[in-house]
């Protein structure tokens, strides 16, 4: 019920509803509930709806963390 | 993001968890609050690599459609049958969960009504403005994560002074029904890994009493295997350092702060009240309903419906114990055999991050043991 996507934002209208891709397919989605979303962010969709974007630097330090986990095993 | 699903960063994370489990005094028992955790744990394999690592995994009161009484799904029945030229627009989980008086699946509409299944509220609002002369119920159901959305199309369907359109709003709180899980001292939980998305809409702050008033730690998690057990263990490590607190172990997609605009059109559309869940009973302030500005979008005031939400479960039907965490889906004595996903007796099995689906798909993992 809660399972919510990451998706790139394609297209913003300034009406707030625009498009992402998800995995290659084009989707319709509403982005007035995250108002600073810019073409080019990555977001989560949920319901047709974006409720949050990513934050790029949090998510290479994620990634940073978990190479170095493997590393370390 | 492959690197989440690493074997050799899980095995290390999974070594970390149980050095910690085996330095703390008593066997940790964590809740997973929300549905689609359990069924990325039980996907993924960890619950039973996390009991052998000493860590008992306990599913929460996480899924919307399984809390949602009986009473709310027979009204929605009781519209789309009793009412013609209506359309009845509802999430697919919604019409699979079975009630006395049959499923949304199996009622038969009144003549020129239909039950539709949608993704996005704003289907069924599109469809109220498309065809005027029919009327629309958006039978809305769902957490923090859900309502945003929800309000967002009755504050736009107010607007525009739709009289076709309107909600059957079941709109549920995560925090109290937390602070209900641990008032009632069925379930030591000794710690919870809080749900991702409702807190990309609400922050962490919410969560802040569970520490507080209570000492219990938790952390936030995403829905990667990496991500679930980053939170275990932080949640372990709290333990062991004696500061419980609510750690942000997915900042990628939540800012500690959540999301304000969502929130703020969650509060301008909705008001708290004590609300009526499956198997918790009434939880002070845990559901919301329309504040009197937007009255007229509610349905259920609407079309004058009754809701009995003290309505009896089916015959021996358990899902509100599942819920509460008091009994494993294997301790139902109809899982399995009597209920299962092909002919539910229970919403649990219906939902598909409902606990009884996901100890039905992958629970044989888990009989299979180390």
């Amino acid at each position: 019920m809660c399972l919510a996507v990451p998706a790139k934002i394609t297209r913003l209208e300034p009406s707030g509803l625009g498009t992402v891709d998800y995995i290659g397919t084009e989707v319709k989605a509403n982005f007035s509930l995250v108002p600073q979303a810019k073409p080019g962010d990555w977001v989560i969709i949920h319901a047709g709806f974006a409720i949050s974007v990513m934050d790029a630097q949090e998510a290479r330090e994620t990634l940073r963390l978990f190479r170095e986990l493997a590393e370390s095993s | 993001m492959k690197e989440l699903r690493d074997p050799k960063a899980i095995a290390r994370l999974l070594a970390d968890i149980r050095d910690r489990a085996r330095r703390l005094p008593d066997r940790p028992r964590l809740m997973e609050v929300c549905g689609t955790h359990t069924m990325s744990l039980f996907r993924h394999g960890l619950t039973p690599r996390l009991a052998e690592a000493g860590v008992e995994m306990v599913s929460g009161p996480g899924c919307p459609v399984c809390i949602t009484p009986d009473g709310l799904h027979e009204a929605a029945i009781d519209l789309a049958a009793g009412i013609e030229d209506l359309t009845l627009a509802t999430f697919g989980d919604m019409t699979r969960v079975p009630t006395r008086k049959g499923s949304l699946q199996t009622a038969v509409p009144a003549a020129g009504s239909r039950i539709r299944i949608v993704y996005s509220p704003e289907e069924a609002l599109a469809e109220a403005e498309r065809e005027p002369g029919r009327q629309v119920v958006f039978y809305g159901v769902g957490f923090e994560t859900t309502i945003p959305a929800i309000a967002y199309v009755v504050k736009r369907a107010a607007r525009a002074r739709l009289r076709n359109f309107s909600v059957l709003p079941a709109l549920w709180l995560v925090p109290p029904a937390l602070k209900a899980v641990l008032d009632s001292d069925e379930v030591a939980v000794t710690g919870f890994i809080y749900p991702g998305h409702v807190s990309a809409v609400i922050g962490v702050e919410p969560y802040a009493f569970v520490a507080r008033d209570y000492g219990v730690p938790g952390a936030v998690a995403g829905f990667e295997p990496g991500d679930i057990l980053l939170a275990v263990r932080s949640v372990l490590d709290q333990s062991l350092e004696g500061r419980p607190r609510v750690a942000l172990e997915y900042g990628r997609a939540i800012r500690p702060e959540g999301n304000p605009t969502a929130r703020a059109v969650m509060e301008e559309v909705c008001a708290p009240f004590d609300a009526e869940w499956r198997g918790l009973g009434r939880i002070p302030r845990s559901g919301l309903r329309f504040r009197a500005k937007f009255a007229r979008l509610d349905a259920a005031k609407k079309f004058g419906l009754s809701i009995k939400v003290k309505g009896k479960p089916l015959a021996g039907c358990r899902c509100g114990d599942v819920l509460r965490g008091v009994i494993r889906p294997q301790g139902c004595p109809l899982f399995g055999t009597k209920c299962s996903p092909d002919s539910p007796l229970g919403p649990c099995m219906v939902s598909y991050e409902g606990a009884c689906l996901v100890h039905y798909k992958y629970g044989r993992r888990e009989r299979k043991g180390p």
